[in-house]
């Protein structure tokens, strides 16, 4: 879906055009004695977007705590921008990598506007101010998500889906090369979500950002994602392009339940329902 | 696989900015103080003016603070005539306690600023967290055991120090669950702590001489008696180096409040700025302590109104603070020393007749806002 009419140097030499942004192999990890990750492996390039999907307590947000670096990986490697984690304290990890979890509490009544420029922490020193440029980009990141009008708003004002929208721009500030987003579309309506998925899409076609994502959502990565991670009890059960990894079959055996997996007449695209087995269906 | 073909620019690079493709302000990216965003984050303009007319404050709060008190002194002949009792009682009684209010409540606001962020939770302070008590605890012991042997000076602060650092890590450790620190249980645990290191001070009590009571009441009940020149320099260092550190850490502190797991995504060393933020505000408190006892809701009071007045950034609110908790103290001594005159109140009595029913009004207020915690 992201096109290459915005790169300023198209190659079209897809090896070198696209470029590992991030790459983890074989990850082992969890909490205190219990293993929530049992060796997954995956890798996203620049401007592409990787959905990770699964059950409740798969260990999507375990695997994107990892590659943010908030948790250690136990064993196994993983690599940003070609350098291993490990090798990045985090305000270099944080010039390089943005994280949007599923927490978006602030404890004190700060604006959108200071929100969205603690983006800009990781390239700032401690006392120092922001310059112009800081507010011109935190100022461009409100806009992309819509949120100018909201820029002087005490963030505690907002509801579950602006204050969302909030941290998604200020991730932006944060000029990452990678975003990792964890449920970037809980809270949000019909029209947030398709704007949110359309703005990234900007991003990855203008700056080639890399977007790795969990979503509930199957249908969400099943139309915007360039790939699926498809995981289940802290294991990968597939991993590839949408069509090739969201299939009846694969997605019964995750999820332990009847799916519907068919197109949209309209747009083609892939469409998975919740579907019973026909005997149990309801009859009307 | 998406079929994008990117320019391959170096990392480094920084992204131009372009245009916002929707949204009001698409026609404008570059950023004027004054325009429509202006008042919506803190500016060095708004950092000088609001720091300006804060030291203002400081300063008119400080002359009141000497122009007054339980005899009546003219200024203008305490400066003029050398020998003049005037001069005697400014000079050695009137104006190092009010310096010494000054630098004490300069460092509990500033403390409790730094507090309330640490712990993302605006009833924190030094004496509700057991700071204070561990602190008074530390110089009663030093007090009664280095008694008549000399010494006192130094092991007086010191062991208030100790006590203050040695309650925090307490009741710090205790607050932490699962890795995470429980802002509901520091402060449940802080008021513990608060009690018991309350009851050992009243079993010191009990089982001193007479001598020491009056020194122990004076502890618990905070006082700015007769502070020497040398004591008020050794506070108003510390607390100007207190600040000094916690100044550094100013915008990690304002990350803290997006919660420990995204202060780090953003470059924060949550665990080592922690350290070093516990053990600032531990000096400071300890530092007040030693000279001051237990005076509460200085660093509950000045950073809440300061918060609402001029934003939630620690930038300004920290320096705010510490000149506000100066001016308070000043004012809220004067108060003691003349309102029941020529007897003398407790500073910590009327923090505290102030702070309690304020600490109350917050409680309630923020138990039914997006603050409940």
């Amino acid at each position: 879906m992201a096109t290459a009419q915005h790169a300023p140097h198209a190659t079209g030499h897809s090896a070198a055009a696209n470029p590992s942004a991030l790459r983890a192999s074989q990850v082992v990890g969890g909490y205190g004695e219990r293993a929530v990750l049992h060796g997954v492996s995956l890798e996203v390039n620049a401007g592409e977007m990787l959905a990770i999907v699964g059950p409740n307590g798969a260990g999507k947000s375990t695997l994107l705590r990892i590659l943010g670096g908030s948790l250690r990986a136990w064993r196994g490697e993983v690599e940003v921008l070609g350098a291993p984690l490990g090798s990045l304290d985090r305000r270099a990890l944080a010039r390089r990598v943005a994280v949007v979890g599923q927490d978006n509490q602030v404890a004190f009544s700060f604006t959108v506007l200071e929100v969205v420029l603690m983006g800009r922490a990781p390239h700032l020193g401690s006392y120092h101010f922001e310059s112009p440029a800081d507010l011109a980009l935190a100022r461009a990141a409100l806009a992309r998500f819509d949120l100018t009008d909201l820029a002087a708003r005490p963030i505690q004002e907002l509801s579950g889906g602006e204050r969302k929208r909030v941290f998604l721009a200020r991730a932006l500030a944060q000029e990452p090369r990678i975003a990792l987003l964890d449920e970037p579309t809980a809270h949000l309506d019909l029209r947030h979500v398709a704007d949110i998925f359309a703005r990234f899409g900007e991003l990855r076609a203008e700056r080639g950002l890399a977007v790795v994502a969990t979503l509930h959502d199957l249908n969400a990565a099943a139309l915007y994602a360039d790939r699926v991670l498809l995981l289940k009890d802290g294991v990968a059960r597939g991993c590839g392009a949408p069509h090739e990894v969201l299939t009846e079959e694969k997605l019964r055996e995750v999820y332990e339940t009847e799916v519907y997996v068919g197109h949209n007449p309209a747009t083609g695209a892939l469409v998975v329902l919740p579907g019973a087995p026909r005997e149990t269906r309801f009859k009307s | 696989m998406s079929g994008t073909a990117h320019g391959t620019a170096p990392n480094t690079d920084p992204i131009p900015v372009r245009a916002p493709a929707r949204g009001a302000g698409a026609a404008n990216t570059t950023f004027a103080p004054g325009d429509t965003l202006g008042g919506a984050h803190l500016t060095r303009l708004k950092l000088t003016v609001t720091l300006g007319a804060l030291a203002m404050v400081v300063m008119v709060s400080a002359i009141v603070a000497v122009a007054f008190g339980s005899v009546h002194i003219s200024l203008v002949r305490a400066i003029r005539e050398a020998h003049s009792p005037d001069r005697a009682i400014f000079l050695s009684v009137r104006l190092p306690r009010v310096l010494m209010g000054a630098a004490v409540g300069a460092a509990l606001a500033a403390v409790g600023a730094a507090l309330q962020a640490l712990v993302r939770n605006p009833l924190a302070e030094g004496g509700i967290l057991g700071i204070s008590g561990g602190g008074a605890l530390g110089a009663i012991v030093a007090l009664v055991a280095v008694a008549g042997h000399g010494g006192g000076a130094f092991a007086v602060p010191l062991s208030a120090f100790g006590a203050a650092l040695l309650s925090t890590v307490m009741v710090y450790r205790l607050a932490v669950v699962d890795g995470r620190l429980e802002p509901f249980t520091l402060l449940l645990v802080g008021v513990i702590f608060n009690a018991i290191w309350g009851a050992a001070i009243m079993l010191v009590n009990s089982v001193v001489n007479y001598y020491h009571v009056h020194d122990i009441v004076f502890w618990l009940m905070g006082s700015l008696e007769a502070p020497t020149y040398a004591e008020v320099a050794t506070v108003a260092a510390l607390s100007v180096a207190g600040l000094a550190v916690l100044l550094a850490r100013a915008r990690d502190l304002n990350l803290l409040s997006l919660g420990d797991e995204a202060a780090g995504e953003l470059g924060v060393e949550v665990d080592a700025m922690r350290r070093l933020v516990f053990v600032a505000t531990s000096v400071m408190v300890a530092a007040a302590v030693s000279v001051s006892g237990i005076i509460s809701f200085v660093g509950l009071i000045v950073p809440h109104v300061l918060r609402l007045a001029f934003g939630a950034d620690h930038r300004l609110l920290l320096p705010a603070s510490f000149l506000g908790g100066a001016a308070f103290l000043m004012l809220a001594d004067l108060v003691a020393r003349v309102a029941t005159a020529p007897t003398e109140l407790p500073v910590g009595a009327v923090t505290a007749l102030c702070g309690g029913p304020f600490f109350i009004y917050m409680l309630r207020r923020e138990g039914r806002g997006p603050l409940a915690l």
